[in-house]
């Protein structure tokens, strides 16, 4: 596997009275042909991050090189890298093909071969009804697919996405997630896709990196970052988590014995570089625990409140220590609620689906 | 039934020619009106002490063009006429062309600060227009007369023995005609690069547009309304600029304005004057729907 974009120590401070400091020396390797993801809350730095390999910002320190030739030297306009812009950015003043064209109309690409990928990008999409139209008279999903057939259209390197579908209404947003897994498939380029929606990073993309105040803090598939998170702001961040205390009682390589706060013990997964011993703190998915017999449970606490959400129910409890504690259970036909509202109930869980946090 | 919606109909009417109202009277008095006495008055005869005596003669409209030579009494072309339309054209044209290209830079400069600071730019645009024109004219003689601050200045530093003369030239009329309506081509041109959306600056650069290309390929088109709005604000004026060519031309560098007023004036050709301002308005007509024309076409060129 070749690396397609690789940065290292990379930092962006913007002057000013604090300077503020948007990117603080961000580490990362995306491979050739990936989709992969920068995830984040707003002001993380993920968009940062994605202008500095534009080339639209200027990193303050620190190296960015592109299959292994180093990018910053050269100005947007000579990086074969291409973005699609939040607010889309289509010329106003030219037609549905004259904005795919465009492109390639800058690279001195003959008119024949223009023409030609013209028609395939277009049909790409799936807008060749509409190539003729100005851009101010398609809707905002046919834009949305002007600006990925735009930004296909000279086969970059590398495709950014910079929150493309953060306009679109919901059920577009999801034709949309498969059809750019489709045509990252297809294409084979490498995506780097700018997001701080968590579910729209767990769908699509290959690889994950989670972002906050202007670091990386966890890079992984997104099975992995969504069952082993690192720290407390990963977990939280992305889907809902239990927090709870524990004391670690003995560990070996990567697992931990722990005590709950219960008195029962169980066996939880342990962070790379993380703590050893000591107080530390869970993160239990919601749906990975279950409601049993007071008797039978890792914790016991009171049922607070039952909602409804059509595929599954939300059970909220307070454990005995005070802790609240949420449950997530699926709604079929043979699942029934044993327990109603103010009752107590036992909270168990497989071994090893708690993972320790860092912090 | 009938009689009700008639009356309905006759009220709405009614009520519709009233909202018309300082609309039609509007143009009656201060556009249609005004014309009209100037085309009667171009094909009157001139009185003796000024104004027109109701006698009907194509003279007025002869004199913008041809002369009777005083020695022999045949017709030739106005030389005199000629040589005025064809300054007023063509530093009209300089003056535009010059706030062009002063005004857009300027324009694009103010665009582009952040949002708070646009106002106190726009603000130092716009002051000029506070003081009266006649007094800026005085004011920008001042500084380059003879004796003025910048001869003063150059000959103080030694760059130069003697004044130069910059005064009473087509050069000073230029500048005071750039001066005067710069404001009036930064406006528009302003108007139509806030609304401009800069990310498309960047979607050009990062589909291979260099600098130029994207000035070329994406601003220009985006803000030609402006430009072409600019373009005729400052070239209608200037062409029947009258105070300007007056104070900096000194008498001896005639435009079409100072022409007109001449015959209205010592002249006393009312007939001649009438006439020559509707060749003003003919000529600014006709320069005005080239220009469109051209813009248009570019557009459609591109687009």
């Amino acid at each position: 596997m070749t690396t397609a974009i690789s940065a290292r120590s990379l930092r962006k401070v913007y002057p000013g009275t604090p300077p503020v400091e948007a990117l603080a020396g961000a580490d990362l390797d995306i491979q050739d042909n990936e989709f992969f993801t920068l995830l984040g809350p707003s002001g993380c730095g993920k968009t940062t991050l994605l202008r500095m390999i534009a080339g639209f910002e200027h990193p303050t320190s620190g190296s960015l090189d592109m299959f292994g030739a180093s990018l910053l030297d050269l100005p947007p306009y000579k990086r074969p890298i291409n973005t699609v812009f939040q607010s889309y950015a289509l010329f106003p003043h030219l037609t549905v093909s004259q904005n795919i064209a465009f492109g390639l109309e800058m690279l001195g690409k003959p008119k024949t071969e223009i023409k030609e990928t013209v028609a395939q990008m277009v049909d790409l999409v799936q807008m060749s009804e509409l190539a003729d139209r100005q851009t101010g008279q398609i809707s905002g999903g046919q834009q949305q697919r002007v600006a990925l057939a735009r930004a296909l259209a000279p086969k970059p390197r590398v495709l950014l996405l910079d929150e493309p579908l953060s306009a679109l209404d919901f059920k577009l947003r999801k034709e949309m997630q498969l059809e750019l897994k489709r045509l990252q498939t297809e294409t084979g380029i490498t995506f780097i896709f700018v997001t701080h929606d968590q579910e729209e990073a767990l769908t699509m993309s290959d690889r994950i990196a989670v972002m906050n105040a202007g670091s990386i803090r966890q890079i992984g598939a997104p099975r992995d970052i969504y069952d082993h998170p690192a720290e407390r702001f990963v977990a939280d961040f992305i889907g809902d988590t239990n927090f709870l205390s524990a004391q670690i009682t003995s560990s070996n390589a990567d697992r931990a014995r722990v005590d709950l706060s219960s008195g029962e013990s169980t066996s939880a997964r342990l962070p790379e570089g993380g703590a050893r011993d000591g107080q530390v703190t869970l993160a239990i998915r919601p749906e990975h625990a279950k409601l049993v017999m007071p008797d039978d449970g890792l914790l016991r606490g009171t049922l607070e409140n039952i909602v409804y959400f059509g595929t599954d129910t939300h059970i909220h409890l307070r454990l005995t220590d005070g802790t609240p504690f949420t449950l997530r259970q699926q709604n079929n036909s043979e699942t029934e609620l044993q327990f109603a509202k103010g009752d107590t109930a036992g909270i168990r869980f497989a071994p090893d689906v708690a993972q320790v946090l860092k912090d | 039934m009938t009689d009700l919606s008639l009356t309905a109909a006759k009220r709405a009417s009614r009520r519709r020619w009233i909202l018309l109202a300082p609309a039609l009277i509007l143009l009656v008095f201060a556009a249609s009106g005004p014309l009209l006495i100037t085309v009667i008055f171009s094909l009157l005869t001139p009185g003796d002490y000024g104004g027109v005596v109701w006698k009907f003669s194509t003279d007025g409209w002869f004199g913008v063009f041809a002369q009777r030579d005083i020695f022999d009494g045949t017709f030739g072309w106005s030389d005199a006429h000629l040589s005025i339309f064809w300054r007023s054209v063509k530093l009209s044209l300089i003056t535009t062309v010059a706030c062009l290209f002063f005004g857009v830079p300027t324009a694009y400069f103010i665009a582009t600060r952040p949002k708070k600071q646009r106002g106190f730019w726009m603000l130092l645009i716009i002051i000029p227009f506070w003081t009266n024109l006649l007094i800026r004219t005085f004011a920008i003689l001042e500084l380059i007369r003879n004796e003025g601050t910048v001869n003063s200045l150059l000959i103080w530093a030694g760059v130069i023995d003697a004044p130069i003369q910059i005064l009473y030239t087509e050069f000073s009329i230029i500048l005071g005609m750039v001066y005067v309506y710069l404001p009036l081509m930064v406006l528009p041109v302003y108007a139509s690069m806030e609304r401009f959306d800069f990310s498309l600056v960047e979607a050009a650069y990062d589909l291979y547009a260099t600098r130029f290309r994207v000035l070329r390929r994406v601003i220009l088109p985006l803000v030609k309304p402006g430009i072409v709005a600019g373009s005729i604000l400052v070239f209608v004026p200037s062409l029947g600029a009258y105070v300007t060519p007056r104070v900096m031309g000194g008498g001896n560098q005639l435009m079409l304005g100072n022409l007109i007023e001449l015959q209205f004036g010592q002249g006393r050709n009312w007939p001649l004057g009438a006439a020559l301002s509707m060749t003003l308005l003919a000529i600014v007509m006709v320069a005005l729907i080239v220009y469109v024309r051209a813009a248009g076409n570019e557009e459609v060129q591109h687009g």
